[in-house]
């Protein structure tokens, strides 16, 4: 169908990430010039909550660990304790969850809920800055329209954090910012506090298809592309960061591919085909930055062993495929034969705002073809793909994405397991704090974009 | 009867025969039969199968000499709904020379061409790898639509069904497909009051009230006899479009000429639930789909399905998102979450076997499993609405099909390492 072009431009156009721990030997100059800070902070607070203790319920940890007949305590927004029968503190509210789960929070490290919201209007096309192809100038959080309703549906499906991203229009598209799924006003007031940004690179046909007449218009030039724009940001880099040189007028774009140089912003890469996702690991070694995670990597299952020893996540959907030349090759389980290498990091993501809702269901399916195959996979194992995998390759594992002590209280009770069509999100808690009942309009958060539409009631006559 | 028309009669009776000439018996013991009928759901039962149609559902049959296949218990079906796709109508969806939904013999200039003698039907390549993929999901038929693009007009032309078993040629009658509201709005002059205006002048034309010379004419001598037939209680036609008002006056317009409509997308169409049902017009629907995504969509729900059905509506589903044809296989995830948002789950499983096959007029021999039918079965590892469970094998016409596809192969390929030290080219 046609639609897909409109749907790649908005969605599929994201790909690599990059991150790192390590930061390069070239960047650690003596100065060390700050090239991540960041003068639109996050102004978010947690909401108000109160102490809730969860009992009974079967608890995936997101540690790979599950818990039958388990407890879970939420305290000051914090994981407050896992286990069996814990004791009951006086202030807490019980929650009776038999036959009930409890997972962590669901990550989503791909989408543009907020950049291409609903509705879809040309007005709200905002995720691609689509006049020249390399633009790591541009920020994804300046475009996001807090109002999306897309948010609120995410929010119903247990997604408590995710990852916004410009689209894949351009060879380097721009900064990624770290959302908490909390309704607001602003983004501001949304951005996950201390999350690194992630920078949104493309390889293949999107970037081909939309500066064909002017450039670059074949896969070379896209990487010659690449080359020119870290030549330039290596020298910058360095001349910032030298001894005693004020180093000039600053320049947003080479700030940014500082920053990842640095290995301060992420890098995430939109790339299908495994020869180009090769290419794209050795242009990394070449300037010296790390890749957090190949995005949709329709055919990482062919290098999953490669993916595994470079450290680099696979973000993937469960079974999209044949909608342009490079997704050709999808099968429904390359997140099981990434997933299998040790050492692996295999995440589902969405891609979209459909996608986003359901991405347990993703998973599932997952699962479901693996067992076909002979691969069995747990519970307990498959719900990393969605909550501590993702939080690994945005750098913030160490906060949220498993329920262990001390990190933020970002949980899910679901009214059974996750792994099911019938599966559906009845309390979402962010911080400690409950954001979502599904059994109470009150705390069903509503955009204002929706506000007053239904006043005709009855509908047309 | 011309010529034409009676070269298109033998192209069906050859392919008839074909299929029947391979079809198998078969007597599939021990399942949980999810008949799409009356009958319900039979536990432990068997079905028989001979020459390729059902011959006996019971417990205990016998069959000295037929090949045999004890289900365990698992649950038997017919084979799945595929919805409005364009499976083997496509088959990259960016590759331009690989798409043969949309007819645009008017793209770059501002005639607008109206032809509902379109048969896309005639560009079905029963080879694509789209079909595979999808049949060995249990994914068995599937109705072709004609897609309405620039250069062409809301009048798509005509689709059909067609049975994902390798033959070229669909069974049943065609369909008309109409896009009204905002996403046509650019096939309509702008605006969707000229959809109505077009739509009612077509009419005149068949009418005779404009002259077929007349430089107001719109159709072609082959697309008046096209549309005639879908004009006074003929073939069905399906309307695509979300919103409610549009919906009514849809409904209005199918009540004045007599038309028997379908609705596809319909996110809306809960709103206006009592007059859809009292006009007995089915809906397609697609669960997943509760996103204000245009300002024709506003109220779109996931329990759009479940709120029709409980008006008394005909409902069935199909995807709305970007990729209903390679990814047909995500109907059973439509169905799954309609039942997770309110409707009953044997309202979802007919809305995904007998009552699509109702809606376009082939359940004298599909959608449901009982003497006399098309032997087109799925056993599953489990409820097949659940995404969790899979299909263990499909029969079509009784034969029991590989379950292979390019993408399992491509599997198979990657799945195992090889010591051989070649390149995967050698595996």
């Amino acid at each position: 169908m046609k639609f897909w072009v409109a749907a790649a431009a908005a969605c599929t156009l994201l790909a690599a990430c990059t991150h790192t721990p390590t930061k390069p030997s070239t960047a650690k100059a003596t100065k060390s010039f700050n090239f991540a800070e960041d003068p639109y902070p996050s102004t978010y607070a947690a909401l108000p909550s109160r102490s809730v203790l969860i009992r009974h319920a079967t608890v995936l940890t997101g540690t790979g660990e599950r818990i039958d007949d388990g407890d879970v305590l939420l305290r000051n927004g914090q994981v407050a304790a896992v286990g069996h029968d814990l004791a009951v503190p006086d202030d807490a509210h019980i929650v009776e969850a038999n036959g009930k789960w409890v997972t962590p929070g669901i990550i989503d490290v791909h989408s543009h809920l907020g950049v291409y919201p609903s509705p879809g209007m040309n007005a709200h096309s905002d995720g691609n800055e689509a006049t020249q192809p390399v633009t790591p100038n541009v920020w994804a959080e300046h475009s996001v329209w807090p109002q999306d309703p897309g948010f609120s549906t995410a929010l119903a499906a247990g997604v408590t954090t995710l990852q916004v991203l410009p689209g894949s229009a351009n060879l380097i598209g721009g900064r990624g910012v770290t959302l908490k799924n909390v309704p607001a006003t602003t983004y501001q007031a949304m951005k996950f506090p201390g999350a690194p940004w992630g920078l949104k690179m493309a390889c293949g046909e999107n970037p081909k298809r939309v500066y064909a007449s002017r450039g670059p218009s074949t896969r070379m030039g896209n990487v010659a592309g690449y080359r020119a724009a870290f030549a330039d940001a290596a020298e910058y880099m360095k001349k910032r960061n030298s001894d005693g040189e004020e180093g000039g007028k600053r320049d947003l774009k080479n700030d940014t591919l500082a920053g990842a140089l640095h290995g301060d912003i992420r890098v995430h890469i939109h790339c299908y085909r495994a020869d180009e996702m090769s290419t794209m690991i050795d242009l990394s070694k070449e300037f010296g930055f790390k890749i957090a995670a190949f995005h949709h990597a329709v055919e990482a299952y062919k290098i999953a062993d490669k993916l595994s020893k470079e450290g680099i996540c696979g973000a993937l959907w469960a079974d999209w495929w044949g909608f342009k030349m490079e997704a050709f090759d999808g099968i429904q389980e390359n997140v099981a034969l990434v997933d299998r290498v040790p050492g692996s990091c295999a995440i589902v993501h969405s891609d979209s705002a459909e996608g986003i809702q359901r991405l347990n269901q993703e998973a599932a399916k997952v699962i479901a073809n693996a067992r076909r195959v002979g691969i069995p996979v747990t519970p307990e194992h498959a719900i990393q793909w969605i909550t501590l995998n993702p939080a690994k390759s945005m750098g913030i594992d160490q906060r949220t994405g498993s329920l262990e002590v001390g990190k933020m209280a970002d949980v899910v009770i679901w009214n059974g397991s996750p792994f099911s069509s019938y599966a559906l999100a009845e309390h979402v808690y962010i911080d400690g704090a409950e954001v979502y009942d599904r059994s109470n309009k009150s705390l069903q958060p509503k955009s204002d974009f929706l506000l007053g539409q239904d006043l005709m009631t009855g509908g047309a006559r | 009867m011309n010529r034409r028309v009676v070269r298109a009669v033998a192209a069906v009776s050859i392919a008839l025969f074909a299929s029947q000439a391979a079809a198998q018996d078969v007597l599939i013991r021990n399942a949980k039969v999810h008949t799409a009928t009356a009958k319900g759901t039979l536990e432990n039962s068997d079905v028989l199968v001979r020459g390729g149609k059902i011959a006996a559902i019971g417990r205990g049959l016998n069959a000295p000499g037929v090949q045999s296949v004890d289900a365990g218990g698992k649950p038997l079906t017919p084979t799945l709904f595929g919805g409005v796709s364009e499976i083997g109508i496509e088959e990259v969806s960016g590759e331009e020379s690989t798409v043969d939904s949309g007819l645009a013999l008017g793209a770059g200039s501002k005639d607008m061409q109206v032809r509902p003698e379109f048969d896309v039907t005639l560009a079905y390549n029963p080879a694509s790898v789209l079909v595979p993929v999808a049949r060995v999901e249990g994914i068995g038929w599937t109705v072709l639509g004609a897609i309405p693009r620039s250069g062409g007009s809301i009048i798509g032309g005509q689709g059909g069904i067609v049975r994902l078993d390798g033959s070229m040629d669909p069974i049943g009658a065609r369909m008309l497909f109409v896009n009204l509201g905002s996403e046509a709005d650019g096939l309509s002059g702008l605006s969707r009051a000229a959809q109505w205006m077009i739509l009612d002048q077509l009419i005149d034309e068949l009418n005779g009230r404009i002259a077929p010379n007349s430089h107001f004419a719109k159709l072609t001598p082959a697309g008046r006899t096209a549309l005639r037939k879908y004009i006074g209680g003929g073939g069905r036609v399906v309307f695509r479009v979300h919103r409610a008002v549009d919906i009514v006056r849809a409904l209005r317009w199918s009540k004045k000429h007599n038309v028997r409509i379908a609705l596809i997308g319909a996110s809306e169409a809960w709103r206006v639930a009592d007059q859809i049902a009292a006009a007995k017009v089915p809906v397609l629907v697609d669960s997943l789909a509760n996103l204000p995504g245009n300002f024709d969509q506003v109220f779109a729900t996931e329990e759009s399905a479940a709120r029709l059905r409980a008006a008394g509506v005909i409902v069935t589903f199909s995807q709305g998102g970007d990729d209903q044809s390679h990814n047909a296989r995500k109907m059973r995830q439509v169905a799954g979450n309609a039942v997770a948002h309110g409707m009953s789950w044997n309202d979802a499983f007919d809305a995904m076997t007998r009552v699509p096959a109702q809606v376009f007029g082939v359940s004298n021999q599909m959608g449901s499993i009982a003497v006399g039918q098309r032997a087109d079965l799925v056993l599953w590892t489990g409820d097949p609405l659940d995404v969790g469970q899979v299909a263990e094998q499909v029969w079509l016409d009784g034969r029991a099909i590989p379950m292979k596809s390019r993408q399992t192969e491509l599997r198979d390929r990657y799945l195992n390492s090889n010591d051989s030290g070649l390149p995967p080219a050698y595996r």
